[in-house]
């Protein structure tokens, strides 16, 4: 019989950008079971509600996660919006589509490059974040901030974007889809690449709708779960289909996220040449949310919900938000069992963890 | 094919300018917008303290008897609540980032009685 060992991983390690640990018991080079902790990054930002009023609480939730900061912004703003029953006008609603693609984009190629670095492909690696620069210009020039862009609010949105901009991005977009196709094509057709992701980690459909796995992770077994689908904020003008893998390999969950980039520039383009003029906020003044309500967005690495309960006071009385890393952990410790050791870096990886988030 | 790809990518960029910059040598360029430090006008301010109630890290501390406004640099997160919620537009986003430092900064603001606005650090 194999001799048992109990391997840690993580908090520290050269693949993970945030820390989550992993107790792996292994038999020679097979993991037999991973036991995952987190807990390390906990800021309590949910308790903050009871010392901001709603209308600053926004500030405090973009700050949840610093990859899908609008995403989280809108995520609130969505839920106080609902509890107060009030109508954001649609030019914001295609604003918040247009910076949440960008944010998608961002995130996609901030994950592909570490991917890359995650397997050794340096030059894959400078490259995918060269790329990842030019949404972040973007997102300076039209927010103010490269990271936390603080422009949502409840309501609408504090800041404009001209529809001369718009076109202008719309025509950088263009530029940096001629490139991602040239980049992107690296990580689908090279062999060392190839070598390090097909058939590595495979989580069945059963497996992934039994675990709850959202985003591109249950995706990438072909679990259609996009809440886009919803046609929230502008997504029900917008023509896209959610983009599906059979698989469920670590390959299929990085080509699931490589055409999702793709899809997020045709949303934007879309997005920018539909735009109505008109208001980017409505003014709530002498409201307060008063009762219960839960709604729903999808991150770039998932669904996340976002549930928010006012008395009719100044201060929330509770905030819950549910982050996609948290729902797909289960589905990480499934596919490590029985993998290579050598294969956990990777396995991790391709869920896109982001433990800020599920800390929070 | 795939490493032919990127050895022309590759190969382009040594052709190229950089894509990062020299820093610190070379200094950043700036966007209209960005929010880079909030910065104060002190002879406009009023000391109503609205400020330091929306501010969502308490970063502003107001003292209306003596006439000071400070801020917590290294906590200020740069959200522009503050520049929203002033009544007499005294407070402003300039460009430029905070400095990085081995101490939590507090720069403080006093309104002089009759002598133009001036600035003590502690």
């Amino acid at each position: 019989m194999a001799k048992r060992t109990i391997i840690p991983f993580g908090p520290q390690h050269p693949v993970l950008p945030e820390p989550i640990h992993l107790d792996l018991v292994l038999e020679d080079e097979k993991v037999v079971e991973a036991i995952p902790s987190i807990g390390f990054i906990h800021r309590g930002l949910e308790k903050l509600v009871e010392k901001n009023e709603w209308p600053e609480m926004v500030y405090v939730i973009e700050r949840v996660c610093g990859i899908c900061s609008f995403g989280h912004g809108w995520g609130y703003c969505k839920s106080i919006e609902g509890n107060l029953g009030v109508e954001v006008p649609p030019r914001a609603e295609y604003l918040r589509t247009i910076w949440h693609e960008l944010g998608r984009i961002h995130s996609h190629l901030l994950w592909l490059g570490l991917l890359a670095d995650g397997f050794g492909f340096e030059s894959l690696f400078m490259h995918t974040w060269r790329l990842r620069e030019t949404i972040l210009d973007i997102f300076e020039e039209t927010t103010g901030g490269r990271v936390i862009f603080s422009v949502c609010k409840v309501g609408g949105l504090r800041k404009d974007v001209s529809n001369e901009k718009l076109a202008e991005i719309a025509g950088t977009l263009d530029g940096l889809e001629k490139e991602l196709r040239e980049l992107t094509q690296v990580f689908l057709d090279d062999v060392s690449v190839a070598n390090r992701l097909v058939g590595v980690g495979t989580l069945t459909q059963d497996e992934a709708i039994a675990l709850g796995a959202v985003g591109p992770t249950a995706r990438g077994s072909g679990v259609n779960n996009d809440v886009r689908l919803d046609g929230h904020g502008a997504y029900g003008q917008l023509d896209f289909e959610p983009c599906l893998e059979e698989a469920g390999d670590c390959y299929a969950r990085c080509k699931v996220r490589i055409r999702e980039l793709f899809q997020s520039i045709g949303l934007i383009k879309q997005a920018a040449a539909q735009i109505p003029d008109g208001d980017i906020a409505i003014e709530i003044k002498g409201k307060h949310p008063a009762g219960e309500y839960v709604g729903r967005m999808e991150q770039p690495r998932g669904e996340a919900y976002y549930y928010s309960k006012g008395s009719g006071q100044k201060f929330l009385e509770r905030i819950r938000v549910r982050t996609p890393t948290n729902a797909n952990i289960p589905a990480l410790v499934k596919t490590l069992q029985g993998c290579d050791f050598a294969d956990v870096p990777m396995l991790v990886l391709t869920i896109d963890p982001c433990i800020s988030c599920t800390e929070r | 094919m795939a490493n032919l790809k990127i050895g022309k990518m590759v190969l382009r960029s040594l052709f190229k300018r950089p894509a990062t910059l020299m820093y610190p040598t070379v200094p950043r360029e700036w966007k209209e917008l960005t929010r880079g430090r909030i910065e104060i006008d002190i002879d406009s301010c009023i000391f109503c303290g609205i400020c330091a109630r929306k501010c969502p890290t308490d970063a502003i501390a107001v003292d209306r008897n003596a006439k000071s406004w400070s801020i917590a640099r290294m906590g200020c997160v740069q959200c522009s609540c503050c520049v929203e919620a002033c009544p007499k537009s005294c407070l402003l986003n300039k460009a430029g980032y905070t400095s990085p430092d081995t101490e939590k900064v507090v720069d403080t603001f006093v309104k002089p009685e009759a002598e133009p606005g001036s600035v003590v650090d502690s």
